[in-house]
């Protein structure tokens, strides 16, 4: 079987623990008050491409487009299995969809010249800031690969891709020749922790870094807002089991007991 | 025209979100003077289903045929939809903020050339095209000028009410079944497995709904949320992160990407209220919340509350109800 170099792509968020402020110009997120981590999609790409190599004797890489902080979740990956991290040190907020992917697809053609081919590029399948749905598509359609959009579950026997996750009418397969892209949804893989002896690694680990390759377009964005703050009015009927009373009265007053 | 993609249930009937999405684009055709609506619709045009897109306005339903459209290809939609473009100027193209309607709409997007907007709730200006849409998974909205042509998007689930139009429309099929490339085959589904059966107990239509998240806590964290909805007669109704960790099926999930429901009460249990599952369940009537935390905004937005771990105030209401039902 051929050992694979899988790409996994990881992009620094906000943490949604943390409450949302946003920047003066309404362009995005005020980092000075925000907590970072990469989404649950992408920790589980990010696990999948571990599983991945590992299985095909391969290995695993991963890149962000960010600034100098995203190397921290360059390292959060590194500490749990991928071997290589690729930094294409940008501003993401100034950059679309559309620009991610071409810069991808530059990291994926660079690396291929230099001997080391990613025939697999996994990803997660929205961001979890600006929540685009697209970057993995687009990539597709620059590397001229077919790609596989949403799935939880993924294996590669033999050269083939076979993914699968849930769709509208039921629990779907797919079964693609490699090179491919794969968007991933959370659900289907435990992402691991780091140990120490990992985290120790990761630190080693050289990050290759490199400028855009090409001019961004932009996101399109006029701005961001905060939508106002819903009113509430809500009656607490009290707290912890010595509620239960309070609340079996008000199912009475609605009506909704009898039987 | 405005293009809209159109998914059909199992059952051949359009599915709701599809008909906010053509309710929308009925806003944006009358906001533009009246331009056309028209349907791409993927495999037949059941008569049921031709009568609805009637109502709701439709000029033209297009529908894609052919082998090539037997089995879901992301790529072979997007490319049937071309193939419906080339008949009309179209200025538009949506669809509703389904996983399959964003991953077609970004291929349509991507082979156009032209940005895309996931998730859009409304819009503003026509020229330039702005459209407001949430990120940062609902906390933030961003406003975002479309400039390619067509402008392509998708419609967030429950943004608006479906409504048909006041005047119908002759919602006339017209069948294409275009040649697909074989690189756009290449990707497609192999395989379906039989969904689980639906035992929701039609979550649109209950009068009570019990509703279950994260604090659950794990798959064998149901056991009194379930007696609770069988002493109340209640179908189960469950947040996102339920589904997607596999400890509740998804027939069961309410919210922008699951069900909405209606009833006279809901009894959010550990469900911290994110606007993608308010827009599943804003339009009940009452809503009493289970929640640890008294700021969450299921908590903060709803009728009443019980503030407390679900784990001991369920099986206390559960026994209540006993008690005074052989009392
Ligand atoms: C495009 C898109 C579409 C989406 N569509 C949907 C959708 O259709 N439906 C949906 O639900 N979500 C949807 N989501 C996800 C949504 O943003 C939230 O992530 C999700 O609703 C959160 O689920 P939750 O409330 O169960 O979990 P959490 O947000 O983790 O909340 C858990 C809550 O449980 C409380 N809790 C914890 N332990 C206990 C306990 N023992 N007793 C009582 N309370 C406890 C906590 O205080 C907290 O409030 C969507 C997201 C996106 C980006
Ligand atoms: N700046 C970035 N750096 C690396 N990967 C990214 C970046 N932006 C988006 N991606 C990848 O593309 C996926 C989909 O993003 P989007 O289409 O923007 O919602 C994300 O889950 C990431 O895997």
């Amino acid at each position: 079987m051929n050992a694979l170099d899988v790409l996994v792509c990881v992009k620094r968020v906000p943490d949604s623990t943390s409450e949302l402020v946003l920047t003066e110009d309404g362009q995005g997120v005020d980092g000075r008050f925000a907590g970072f981590t990469m989404s649950q999609h992408e920790q589980c790409a990010v696990e999948i491409a571990v599983q991945v190599a590992a299985a095909t004797g391969g290995a695993a890489s991963v890149l962000t487009l960010g600034d100098g902080d995203a190397v921290e979740q360059l390292r959060a990956a590194l500490a749990v299995g991928c071997t290589a991290a690729t930094h294409v040190v940008a501003d993401s907020q100034q950059l679309g969809p559309a620009d991610v992917a071409r810069e991808i697809a530059a990291v994926v053609r660079a690396h291929e010249a230099d001997g080391r081919p990613h025939d697999l590029v996994l990803l997660g399948h929205d961001a979890a800031d600006t929540g685009d749905f697209q970057v993995g598509i687009r990539l597709a359609y620059e590397l001229g690969r077919p790609v596989v959009n949403g799935v939880t579950v993924v294996s590669v026997e033999d050269g083939v891709l076979t993914a699968s996750g849930d769709g509208p009418d039921g629990h779907e397969t797919y079964r693609v020749p490699l090179p491919a892209v794969v968007t991933v949804l959370e659900g289907g893989v435990e992402p691991r922790y780091p140990t120490v002896p990992g985290r120790m690694k990761a630190k080693k680990v050289p990050v290759e870094e490199r400028g855009l390759a090409g001019t961004p377009a932009g996101a399109a964005r006029v701005r961001w807002s905060l939508p106002p703050a819903a009113p509430s009015d809500v009656q607490v009927l009290g707290k912890g089991p010595e509620a239960a009373p309070a609340v079996v009265d008000l199912l009475e007053q609605l009506g909704v007991l009898a039987r | 025209m405005i293009l809209v993609l159109v998914e059909k249930d199992l059952a051949g009937d359009a599915v709701e979100v599809s008909l906010e999405t053509l309710t929308f684009a009925r806003s944006l055709s009358e906001a533009g003077g009246g331009v056309p609506i028209d349907a791409v619709v993927v495999g037949d045009v059941p008569p049921a289903l031709r009568s609805e897109l009637a109502s709701y306005g439709v000029r033209g339903v297009h529908a894609l045929t052919g082998p090539a459209f037997d089995a879901f290809a992301g790529a072979a939609w997007a490319s049937g939809i071309e193939t419906v473009l080339a008949t009309t100027r179209s200025v538009v193209v949506t669809a509703a903020g389904t996983p399959r309607g964003g991953e077609v709409l970004a291929h349509v997007a991507a082979r156009a050339g032209v940005p895309m907007a996931a998730n859009v709730l409304s819009f503003g200006g026509l020229s330039p095209f702005v459209v407001t849409r949430q990120v940062v998974g609902g906390q933030a909205l961003e406003e975002m000028q479309l400039a390619g042509r067509p402008a392509v998007f998708t419609v967030a689930g429950h943004a608006v009410e479906a409504a048909p139009a006041a005047a119908a429309g002759p919602a006339e099929v017209h069948e294409h079944s275009p040649e697909v490339a074989e690189a756009d085959l290449v990707a497609r589904v192999v395989s379906t497995d039989e969904p689980e059966p639906d035992l929701s107990g039609g979550l649109t239509s209950a009068r009570v709904v019990v509703g279950a998240g994260r604090g659950a806590g794990s798959a064998d964290g149901f056991a009194d949320l379930l007696e609770l909805a069988d002493l109340l007669d209640a179908p189960l109704g469950v947040s996102r992160v339920v589904t997607s960790l596999g400890w509740r099926p998804h027939h069961e999930q309410v919210g922008q990407t699951g069900s909405r429901i209606s009833p006279d009460l809901y009894i959010p249990c550990g469900i911290s209220g994110a606007i993608q599952h308010w827009a599943g369940c804003s339009s009940a009537k009452a809503i009493l919340a289970i929640n640890t935390d008294a700021d969450a905004p299921m908590v903060t937005r709803a009728t009443h509350a019980v503030i407390g771990d679900l784990h001991e105030v369920v099986p206390a209401i559960n026994a209540e109800i006993r008690r005074r039902r052989t009392g």
